[in-house]
């Protein structure tokens, strides 16, 4: 406990670093402007978005859509890979599909996904919903195959059927899987959401982007992709918070 | 008298290699019998095709009543705590009332909430029991369930073990390579060679040795054992079918 503000301290210096150089790097005249915004201009731009009301305007959408698309992913994924996981014919009927689509770069879904669903965000969803289901699918059936057999043999000799073995044994033992999955997943879908809203949106993190590019305006992009890092960040932890509560019973070293 | 257990013709082949061979072995209701062998023997295959976690390739294996099995480790669920751990085997409201009592039973009482990584080796192989007797089982099988103990620990659960055994009247099959150990809990001893595995030496524990740990092993048939099992292995045709019964 006594080194976690040591760490903290310490995870903050790279980025601490980082701002300093990108002030400098501005300031001292070496970066025009309208190549690279300064910091001052992004924390202005930040603060005119937060009085505008238009931060989280395009923060509101765009988590938004990360959670529905996440969601549709994690209750497909979870169900897909239990089916595939619990099943050889299920599948040898099913991954080889799957594994299939899953090697299909993502980008490559857009113009079927525009021309299918139109430009709204039922596109932008599912878009997001296909680049966050592989982690989770993939993680999962590993960690279905991977109980401990020992854990199952518990379960046939106290006569457990394949549901009640797949229910209160396998899959409880695969959630450390699943939880990894999800998380590798949830990234995925923060991914996959500025691929969607470079498309074709009128609000969120990835439209910031386009309008900054198209009136040129680095403090917006900027802005735009601090948002992101931040958002990335906190559901990576808020991911791991989930982890820390769910697993406390693992015997692994102390995260 | 029926027996509790009949096997007959038993045989299991792992690819070429044939562990059990037309092999034949009765248990009767409420004796303690231990099956003694080096590893590799084939004594825990055998104990396996009982409790049906594995096929056998030819045989019959009648059972008479309830089975309970005990693995040699405790195998608990590791994100149940104790108590749930031996709720996860009870199936009716009557056996999920028993949990208390079997935990008692065992003495972990005050270990009930901990989860399995708070154990130390012993609590975890007396919770793995609690979870077998939950169900009150009349027929015990035991795959070596104290070996992976150390020494001192071992002989507390022989203890506890033989108690529990003695009080809930089971008919037990224990499979280990520990001679001091079957002398101790057994009523009777087969000695097993594989493989294919065959009983090469039998021997009924003489009551004054049973439950006991003064064993003075100066019946040279126990002397004999005593020196099969601390050798941890069998000679392969000198015993062959011998059957020793002692006085």
């Amino acid at each position: 406990m006594a080194k976690r503000p040591a760490a903290l301290a310490l995870s903050l210096a790279v980025p601490a670093g980082l701002l300093i150089a990108w002030f400098l790097a501005t300031s001292l005249g070496g970066v025009k402007t309208y190549q690279l915004a300064s910091p001052g201009d992004v924390a202005r731009e930040l603060g005119a978005l937060w009085s505008n009301g238009l931060l989280w305007r395009h923060l509101a959408a765009s988590i938004e859509r990360v959670l529905l698309g996440f969601g549709v992913a994690l209750a497909f994924a979870i169900v897909l890979a239990s089916l595939v996981g619990l099943s050889r014919p299920i599948e040898a009927a099913l991954d080889p599909t799957l594994q299939a689509i899953r090697s299909i770069p993502s980008l490559a879904w857009v113009p079927l996904l525009l021309l299918w669903l139109g430009i709204g965000e039922n596109a932008k969803v599912t878009l997001i919903a296909i680049g966050a289901f592989f982690p989770i699918y993939v993680n999962l059936v590993a960690g279905i195959r991977n109980v401990d057999r020992k854990l199952v043999e518990v379960g046939q000799v106290l006569g457990l059927g394949r549901f009640e073995l797949a229910r209160r044994v396998v899959l409880p033992a695969a959630l450390p899987s699943l939880l990894v999955g999800a998380r590798i997943g949830l990234t995925q879908a923060w991914l996959f959401l500025v691929a969607a809203e470079l498309l074709a949106s009128t609000r969120g993190l990835g439209f910031m982007l386009t309008e900054g590019q198209q009136i040129a305006r680095t403090d917006e992009i900027l802005t735009a992709i601090v948002l992101l890092a931040l958002c990335g960040k906190l559901s990576e932890s808020i991911m791991r918070g989930i982890e820390a509560r769910l697993l406390h019973w693992t015997d692994g070293l102390p995260a | 008298m029926r027996h509790a257990i009949e096997i007959d013709g038993l045989s299991k082949h792992y690819g070429p290699r044939a562990v059990l061979e037309r092999f034949e072995l009765f248990v009767e209701p409420g004796e303690t019998l231990a099956i003694l062998g080096a590893s590799g023997c084939g004594k825990s295959t055998l104990l396996r095709c009982i409790a049906g976690l594995v096929q056998p390739d030819a045989g019959t294996i009648a059972v008479r009543d309830e089975l309970g099995f005990v693995f040699q480790e405790p195998r608990l669920l590791p994100w149940l705590t104790v108590e749930r751990n031996v709720a996860f085997a009870a199936r009716s409201d009557v056996e999920r009332a028993r949990v208390k009592d079997v935990l008692e039973l065992v003495g972990l009482t005050p270990a009930a909430h901990l989860l399995p990584k708070q154990l130390s080796g012993g609590m975890a192989q007396r919770a793995a029991l609690a979870r077998t007797l939950v169900r009150n089982p009349k027929i015990l099988l035991l795959d070596e369930p104290l070996s992976a103990l150390d020494a001192l620990l071992r002989l507390e659960l022989q203890t506890s073990l033989a108690q529990i055994v003695r009080e809930t009247g089971s008919t037990a099959v224990l499979v280990t390579h520990d001679v001091q150990e079957a002398l101790y809990l057994a009523d009777r001893i087969v000695v097993l060679d594989g493989a294919p595995a065959r009983g090469v030496l039998e021997l009924d524990v003489p009551v004054p040795l049973r439950r006991s740990r003064t064993a003075d092993l100066t019946d040279e048939r126990i002397a004999l054992l005593a020196a099969l099992g601390i050798e941890g292995r069998v000679p392969k045709r000198s015993h062959r079918g011998l059957r020793v019964v002692a006085p």
